[in-house]
């Protein structure tokens, strides 16, 4: 049975340094999967290629056996429809809630009432029922984070990708983004691959988990084989606190 | 037409036609990379600080009869002076454009494209971030066309009819604008009329800004 989302191969240069090496992963549908990993590890760059926005030099990815994003370009515009991101910042638009969460709907030319309907239930599943109308700007940074969670899947995305979502949060609003990830896995069975350096948001999150070190996955395994049957010396290093992030 | 008339009709079209073609200019310039990009660049950082009466030479020289374009008749007429105010004004529109464009996060077009947004509709979500910024780059074309006085007093001519000329009545302006109207009545000593003429100007300045500030603050 072929992978959800498998990648082969992948590998990415810039300026002749090289930012990823050989990544080879497989994540099966509905599954939560963490990279995580140091600062300048290769996890956002990861993402950024996942999310077609950036072009790996070698390698390939496929979803449900589509190549998305390649050294090949087949398949880049159907695919870009069943992908999400959500990144560090929420950069949302200067406009209303609703605008905002509707954004991917109406580029898409829905109907209207669908597009208010599924706004609505987008906003549900993040707890910010009856926002709508607020300007997006003026909310709170937990708020706004909800907001870009509300929009990165009010169309129902096959994959999101979360850029370390958490990074500039308070804990009260961590443990509700982390809610809001949990609910959206749960009600949508999204895939979901998160980037993070926390290792207690993986432990708490995650169903697999994935160590990139200088741009090379060094291991792969389920929460518990990762975090209490550590394989690789430098995994153990860096959940033990003794890698400096 | 007033005095004023002239002005706000002169100065409006130019910056009305400038704005047509700086937004999208700026747009282009930052969405696209293309040989010569660096050169335009370098030209629209020239000709936000071109000197008027340069602009007005150089327009005098392509439109009078012995000129390239003198067979279009358009030396001395509210024509000529909305080109050269044109050619001054649509670098300001177009740097400042590009700077309010440039200053939009890159994060915002990003999440724009990963969201399903096509070339176009990632263009409105940057247009519509960038709108204060082209709010100020139209006001400002506006502020230097309609306060430019070098350019159109040599296009133009500082043309009023003073009797009743073709059936036109008394007082009535062709090219005379409230800038160039000051310049002369000063010259011929007519400093009251000069001030209130300068009145009348600054106010124009103050209603434009203070509708567009109007305008920023709804969003």
């Amino acid at each position: 049975m072929t992978a959800h989302l498998k990648i082969t191969g992948l590998g990415k240069t810039f300026r002749e340094q090289r930012v990823l090496r050989n990544i080879n992963l497989e994540v099966e549908r509905g599954e939560i999967f963490a990279i995580m990993g140091p600062s300048g590890a290769g996890k956002t760059t990861l993402l950024r290629i996942l999310n077609l926005l950036e072009k790996p030099d070698t390698g390939s990815i496929t979803l449900d056996g589509d190549t998305i994003n390649g050294t090949q370009q087949s398949g880049h515009s159907a695919a870009r429809q069943r992908i999400s991101m959500v990144f560090q910042s929420p950069a949302l638009f200067n406009d209303t809630v609703y605008n905002n969460v509707a954004y991917s709907l109406k580029v898409r030319r829905m109907d209207k009432d669908i597009i208010k309907s599924k706004v609505s239930q987008s906003l549900r599943l993040v707890g910010l029922e009856g926002y709508e109308n607020r300007n997006a700007k003026t909310l709170s940074g937990g708020e706004e984070q909800r907001i870009a969670f509300a929009r990165a899947v009010v169309f129902e995305p096959d994959l999101l990708l979360l850029d370390e979502p958490t990074a500039n949060l308070d804990p009260g609003n961590v443990a509700k983004i982390e809610e809001v990830i949990r609910t959206i896995n749960r009600e949508l069975n999204t895939t979901i691959i998160i980037a993070t350096h926390h290792m207690n948001q993986v432990r708490r999150l995650a169903d697999r988990v994935g160590m990139l070190l200088e741009g090379e996955l060094i291991e792969t395994g389920s929460r518990e084989e990762v975090f209490e049957g550590v394989a690789d010396e430098r995994t153990r290093a860096f959940i033990e606190g003794e890698m400096v992030c | 037409m007033s005095i004023t008339g002239v002005s706000l009709k002169v100065s409006g079209t130019a910056t009305l036609l400038a704005a047509l073609t700086g937004i999208p200019l700026s747009f282009f310039i930052s969405h696209r990379e293309f040989r010569g990009k660096q050169t335009l660049l370098t030209l629209i950082n020239t000709g936000m600080g071109l000197p008027s009466v340069f602009v007005g030479l150089f327009v005098f020289i392509m439109l009078v009869p012995a000129g390239p374009f003198g067979f279009l008749k358009l030396i001395f007429t509210p024509k000529a002076m909305i080109i050269a105010q044109y050619i001054m004004v649509t670098p300001i529109i177009t740097g400042v454009s590009l700077a309010a464009i440039n200053a939009v996060p890159p994060a915002i077009r990003e999440n724009a494209y990963t969201l399903g947004g096509n070339r176009k509709d990632i263009a409105i979500v940057v247009l519509k971030e960038a709108k204060f910024g082209m709010v100020t780059s139209v006001l400002a074309g506006f502020g230097r066309a309609i306060a430019e006085v070098g350019a159109i007093l040599i296009v133009g001519g500082n043309i009023a009819y003073t009797g009743s000329v073709g059936g036109m009545g008394e007082g009535l302006s062709y090219t005379r604008t409230l800038t160039t109207a000051i310049t002369s009545e000063t010259s011929s000593g007519d400093i009251s009329v000069a001030l209130a003429l300068g009145l009348i100007l600054i106010t124009i300045n103050l209603s434009v800004n203070a509708v567009a500030s109007m305008l920023q603050r709804r969003g």
